[in-house]
């Protein structure tokens, strides 16, 4: 391989030495603290002697319930870490005033923006979103489990494969400095000669094959596994919103995977397709990456638009109001996604022809936005609504959003974005949608799904205190980056010269204070709500008056989730079922057919992150071995016939008899 | 697995059987040897013919030529995809014609934006080098 003359390698560890441990007292207090409490987390693991649990009913497990439960605690996992990120940045913005350097060196700082971006993006929002689809599409529909539940627990294992390289980087080595999108030629190998960037491009390329892979099975379950009856129209919306979230996935993530690799000939072999000279074109990276980057912003906010459609439909006790014009206006959405994307770089030197044309679709993609916010509204106009947690979420998302999108539509106009490009206003724009839009939907999803998911409910006193320092949070951390990025501040900037923008900074951070309290709210409510489980329990299934399959079963549902197949004569199946007394069905069970757990998924996820970390730093031996060991592990996975089992009618009856006690009990 | 693939089949076996009951029921066309070697030949002479154009010195325009040539090659793609791959608007619900609707429609976006975009950019942005390589610009 074409490795740099001037990169010290050896044969045993590449370019690996004792150089590559930052000389860092905050990385190293990290460190410190991360050693201590993962000792302390395996300690536990042993003392309580979790790991044959763990590993039998977890992590081997196909089952796609528990699969998208262990998206969810990932995401968790790493929103800390990226919340982290983001609190040091608001910190070091507010105080690099008046000759202060703040506390973070730029080389620091510069990794830190970086990783802030890729973790919300790739590994919190991203398997938040895919573990939720994971949870409820088969369950709304009808299935047993998705169409291929291996591929299902290999996606799962790769997305933490990449997590773990992007986190390894933060103690060997270091981050891309270069923003979260890794625009060359300051990602090329003249400007970024060390690791980072290499940590970036296989952490993203081991995750986007999980991706890519869950995208095609759920993609797959949708349109092949819906309970008879179920037509195209008879769907959910949260399925709709998914099949079209999944396409999307299925259609743009190549493109990702594709401009990827072909930095990673430049940067390995010496090829130049993103250089300056030799006839490379940067731009093309920034055209190509943004082809999937546009079409990426949809994949996460089209199931959240699902949830809140779910939300309200369900605490207005209503029907949905224009179920068909949602349809279109997502189905509208996924297509007009791929029309827009070159308004990311109007400032790139393109025509007025160009970029009058990609503002004009940008403001067209606003229009089936708008009609779903109406088709919401209408729903709850004149209705009795119910202001649990989930419906607080979805009207703090209404209200958010649109000014959000509102400001989207201002920087779509290509004058006005000359003025705003790369300044904190899109910053501000870009967390007003995403925090706005999906977070604040993944909350709703959260409080939403989590009784059919534990079955028990979360404590709502601790819900709303994260719900108001949340959303009021939000707001002081971000107004402040309108008023500076219409003042001309710009982005990822370590230090500052005028003393007159420092209040807003600290106004920014006292935001994101608050922010953190949310959090911490959060995390206390589930651990309150663990603990009183008791009181909080769910014997019914369906907590919520739901209107969708997956409140026919009990909580937590079975591992088969329907004893027998629903059948669907409507649009929102579980709630004609309520109305016309149907009973739950008691004729003869049979045994029920099941995949069975297989702990390939972990070994082929683990040899991809040996093999991406001995890439990142040229140990060329172990990056053979490790992927020969996954083409084999492959192979050696398509002799294993013992993939599935039946689940004998006895047992599926005695789960069914405790289900009519526990249902007699609960007085249904 | 089999489980899943046999909870699908069912559904699948009764929509046909809806339909069309005497259909085999995993929903897919398999061609025939007529089919096959419909495909075959229609492929040979799909490829003959532009390259005897080509071999006998082209058109008088070249564009014409090249015109032609791909022109060939388009309708060969369909060839293959009718006749090998079997893509029809039945099999699967249409789903398969569905998706390689979706599927051209998203690659002349992907295509023709990005050509229109770099070109309309280099326009843009390069006549300022060439000047500065006559030695105007300064």
């Amino acid at each position: 391989m074409a490795v740099p003359s001037n990169i010290e390698t050896t044969f045993l560890l590449g370019r690996l030495d004792w150089n590559a441990i930052p000389q860092d007292p905050i990385v190293w207090a990290t460190g410190v603290v991360v050693v201590i409490g993962g000792a302390g987390l395996l300690w536990m693991l042993h003392k309580y002697r979790l790991w044959s649990y763990l590993w039998h009913e977890w992590f081997t497990t196909v089952d796609h319930k528990k699969i998208g439960i262990m998206y969810v605690v990932l995401a968790l996992v790493m929103f800390v870490r990226g919340f982290a990120d983001a609190i040091m940045m608001r910190l070091q913005q507010a105080i690099a005033f008046g000759g202060s350097e703040g506390y973070l060196n730029s080389h620091h700082y510069d990794q830190i923006f970086s990783a802030h971006g890729v973790i919300m993006i790739f590994f919190v929002a991203m398997p938040f979103v895919t573990g939720l689809m994971n949870y409820v599409v088969p369950l709304q529909i009808g299935a047993r489990d998705v169409s291929f539940p291996f591929l299902n627990n290999l996606s799962f294992w790769m997305t933490v494969g990449g997590a773990v390289l992007t986190m390894a980087s933060l103690f060997v080595g270091e981050f891309a400095q270069t923003g979260w999108l890794a625009f060359p030629p300051l990602s090329g190998l003249g400007s970024s000669p060390y690791v980072g960037v290499d940590y970036y491009i296989w952490g993203l390329q081991v995750a986007g094959v999980g991706t890519t892979l869950s995208g095609i099975n759920l993609l797959v379950t949708i349109i092949k596994m819906r309970a008879p009856g179920m037509t195209m129209m008879r769907m959910p919306i949260f399925t709709w919103t998914s099949l079209c979230t999944n396409i999307l996935i299925v259609a743009s993530f190549p493109v990702l995977t594709a401009t990827l690799v072909l930095l990673t000939l430049d940067r390995y072999v010496g090829t130049n397709f993103f250089t300056n000279d030799l006839g490379g074109n940067a731009m093309m990276y920034v055209n190509l990456i943004w082809i999937w980057g546009h079409p990426e912003v949809y994949i996460l906010i089209l199931p959240l638009f699902g949830v809140y459609s779910e939300v309200v439909a369900t605490f207005t006790g209503k029907r949905l109001f224009g179920y068909t014009s949602m349809v279109y206006a997502t189905v509208c959405i996924t297509i007009l996604s791929y029309l827009v994307w070159l308004h990311h770089f109007f400032t790139m030197g393109s025509g007025a022809s160009v970029n009058s044309f990609f503002g004009i679709t940008t403001m067209i993609i606003s229009v089936p936005t708008g009609a779903k916010i109406f088709n919401w509204l209408f729903t709850m106009y004149r209705s009795r609504i119910r202001f649990e947690l989930p419906m607080m979420w979805t009207i703090a998302f209404m209200l958010t959003f649109v000014i959000g999108g509102m400001t989207g539509v201002l920087l779509a106009v290509p004058p006005a974005d000359f003025v705003l490009h790369n300044s904190l206003f899109l910053v501000a724009h870009f967390h007003n949608v995403i925090i706005g839009g999906v977070l604040f939907g993944l909350f709703a999803a959260v409080y939403y799904w989590w009784p059919k998911a534990f079955g028990f409910r979360l404590d709502p006193w601790w819900g709303k205190v994260s719900f108001w320092f949340w959303v009021v949070g939000f707001w002081v951390a971000f107004a402040p980056l309108y008023i500076l990025g219409l003042m001309g501040v710009t982005r990822r900037v370590r230090v500052f010269d005028d003393p007159s923008l420092q209040i807003w900074f600290v106004i920014a951070a006292f935001g994101a204070v608050l922010i953190a309290i949310g959090i911490a709210a959060m995390f206390i409510q589930f651990g309150v709500s663990i603990a009183r489980r008791d009181q909080l329990r769910d014997e019914t299934g369906d907590p919520w008056d739901g209107r969708t399959l997956e409140w026919a079963t009990s909580s937590p549902p079975p591992a088969y989730n329907f004893a027998f197949t629903p059948v669907s004569h409507g649009l929102d199946t579980w709630w004609d079922m309520k109305r016309y007394g149907q009973t739950r069905p008691r004729a003869t069970y049979v045994p029920i057919h099941m995949p069975r757990n297989t702990g390939t998924g972990v070994i082929i996820a683990g040899l991809s992150t040996i093999c991406g970390f001995a890439l990142v730093w040229y140990i060329w031996w172990l990056a053979a071995l490790s992927f020969a060991g996954i083409v084999i592990a492959s192979i050696i996975h398509t002799f294993n016939y013992a993939r599935d089992y039946h689940i004998p009618a006895e047992e599926v009856r005695a789960t069914e008899d405790a289900r009519d006690r526990q249902l007699a009990s609960a007085g249904v | 697995m089999a489980s899943i693939e046999a909870q699908g089949d069912k559904h699948r076996a009764e929509r046909h059987a809806e339909r069309h009951g005497d259909h085999h029921d995993d929903g897919h066309d398999h061609g025939s040897v007529r089919s096959y070697l419909t495909g075959f030949v229609l492929s040979v002479i799909l490829t003959a013919i532009p390259f005897a154009i080509v071999m006998a010195g082209g058109f008088e325009s070249r564009f014409l030529t090249a015109a032609v040539v791909v022109g060939m090659a388009i309708v060969q793609i369909l060839v293959h995809m009718v006749y090998f791959l079997h893509m029809n608007t039945r099999s699967d619900e249409g789903w398969t014609m569905m998706a390689l609707i979706f599927t051209v429609v998203i690659l002349v976006i992907v295509l023709a934006g990005s050509l229109w975009v770099m070109f309309n950019m280099n326009t843009n942005m390069m006549p300022q080098m060439n000047h500065e390589a006559l030695g105007l610009g300064s």
